[in-house]
């Protein structure tokens, strides 16, 4: 308990109500869901997995992050037309790793928010490329002129949207 | 070893929860789906999901009314000026129908009276002074006019050839107070003169008390002024009163002197028959509503 006291105050923890959190997380599956409906490009979007990155680097605590990312992963599961466990495995993984990292590097930088995003982006990427060729055995291509063009719109989005979930922030 | 023990139970947990969910993959590989879970989630997810599409639906509504309404209002205005060009061109199109039928009836007149030499003239313009009674028409010398030649309408004497010149002519009519024209009295054959006066009826003049003039008599012209041939409408008698020593008797014109658009010019003083004159007033084509 010392011991996690005395390393928590060399980085700073940010803590959240709880229910803010999954609010935040269900809204951003609802809009993931919702959205393309009226806004075909929107498909782009991947805002369950930028709320994970958040809630994960801004914590800093793994277990809590790839808890959520679990929990985001799966009701984004519950309403696509994919295996359940599809996203849930990948956004469990972000979750870990953003949390392990959030505690080694300065998250609230723009700059350092839309590289991580474009970087934690790929990864997500990766994760469901390798569950769909070798979980699912389906072909999945690896890399696309789309899939770039996602990152780099989901990283200009997260440099907006994080400074907004800031707020969410408890008074320490 | 706490150390060890805090970052090795997140890896601990992390292997759990990434094995059931390929554990759960497997289940749904070889059973098929997992309706249980989803139906929880769509469960939730849908009463948002419908109050969403219920409010973009309704901002679209409102969007769309409010665009249709602009786009109403700029075709209102487009139809509107639309219509009031279209009245525009019927208003056009009803006077061109109806300058034909007024140049049918002429048409009519002249082969009835194909003997008689007679010229169309448009009216081009009126006498400047309030008092007169003035018209121009587009002939002049240069088509064989001259000066006292006699001008009429199919229904009756219009008056007469004040000055020709070269392109164009002024006509007095029978109106103006300068004007007179010989007359006679259809039924008793009674000789009298009509005078102009200014206003839109004429006098019969030198009628003496003792003569019976009815209302609605037709007044002809009696030749003996020598410009108007003889036996033309000139008018209906519109009233009679005593007069000392003349009658005071009022004619309504026969010929329509307040819209004149097209006369005949008589060449010459022969007479037209009368019975010609009746088939070519018939022969006119009718007005159209």
């Amino acid at each position: 308990m010392a011991l996690r006291a005395q390393f928590e105050q060399h980085i700073e923890v940010h803590k959240y109500p709880w229910p803010a959190v999954w609010g935040t997380a269900f809204l951003a599956v609802l809009v993931r869901a919702f959205l393309p409906v009226y806004f075909p490009n929107a498909a782009l979007l991947e805002l369950p997995l930028l709320v994970t990155l958040y809630f994960a680097l801004s914590r800093r605590n793994p277990g809590a992050g790839l808890l959520l990312g679990m929990g985001i992963g799966l009701l984004q599961d519950s309403v696509s037309p994919v295996p359940i466990g599809y996203y849930g495995i990948a956004k469990t993984l972000v979750g870990y790793a953003g949390s392990s990292i959030g505690g080694r590097l300065d998250v609230d930088h723009p700059i350092s928010r839309f590289l991580m995003t474009f970087a934690f982006f790929h990864f997500h990427q990766g994760v469901l490329v390798l569950i769909k060729r070798v979980l699912l055995a389906q072909p999945e291509a690896m890399f696309s002129t789309r899939l770039l063009l996602a990152s780099l719109v989901n990283a200009g989005i997260a440099v907006a949207l994080f400074p907004l979930l800031d707020k969410l922030r408890k008074a320490s | 070893m706490r150390v060890i023990q805090t970052v090795q139970r997140p890896l601990i947990l992390l292997a759990t929860v990434v094995l059931a969910q390929v554990l759960l993959l497997a289940v749904q590989i070889k059973r098929g789906d997992v309706r249980l879970i989803r139906s929880w989630a769509v469960w939730v997810l849908t009463p948002f999901q419908r109050a969403g599409v219920s409010a973009i639906d309704g901002i679209g509504t409102a969007w769309n009314s409010y665009v249709s309404l602009r786009s109403t209002r700029q075709e209102n205005e487009k139809l509107r000026k639309e219509l009031a060009d279209l009245k525009l061109r019927s208003a056009h199109l009803e006077s061109r129908a109806a300058e034909a039928d007024r140049l049918g009836g002429l048409l009519a007149f002249r082969e009835a009276n194909a003997e008689v030499p007679m010229l169309v003239a448009r009216v081009i313009g009126a006498g400047a002074s309030e008092s007169s009674r003035t018209l121009y028409i587009d002939r002049g010398e240069s088509d064989g006019i001259h000066k006292n030649m006699a001008v009429i309408t199919p229904e009756g004497v219009a008056g007469k050839v004040l000055e020709a010149f070269s392109k164009s002519s002024l006509i007095l009519l029978i109106t103006d107070k300068d004007s007179g024209a010989g007359a006679l009295l259809a039924n008793s054959r009674t000789f009298g003169v009509v005078r102009g006066t200014g206003e839109p009826t004429v006098e019969l003049r030198n009628v003496i008390n003792d003569q019976d003039v009815a209302i609605g008599e037709t007044v002809l012209t009696s030749g003996l002024d020598q410009i108007f041939p003889k036996d033309l409408p000139l008018g209906t008698v519109a009233s009679v009163e005593k007069g000392n020593p003349f009658k005071l008797i009022h004619v309504k014109p026969a010929a329509r002197l307040d819209r004149l658009e097209e006369v005949l010019v008589l060449l010459t003083r022969q007479e037209i028959p009368a019975k010609k004159e009746t088939e070519a007033a018939t022969k006119a084509p009718e007005k159209k509503p």
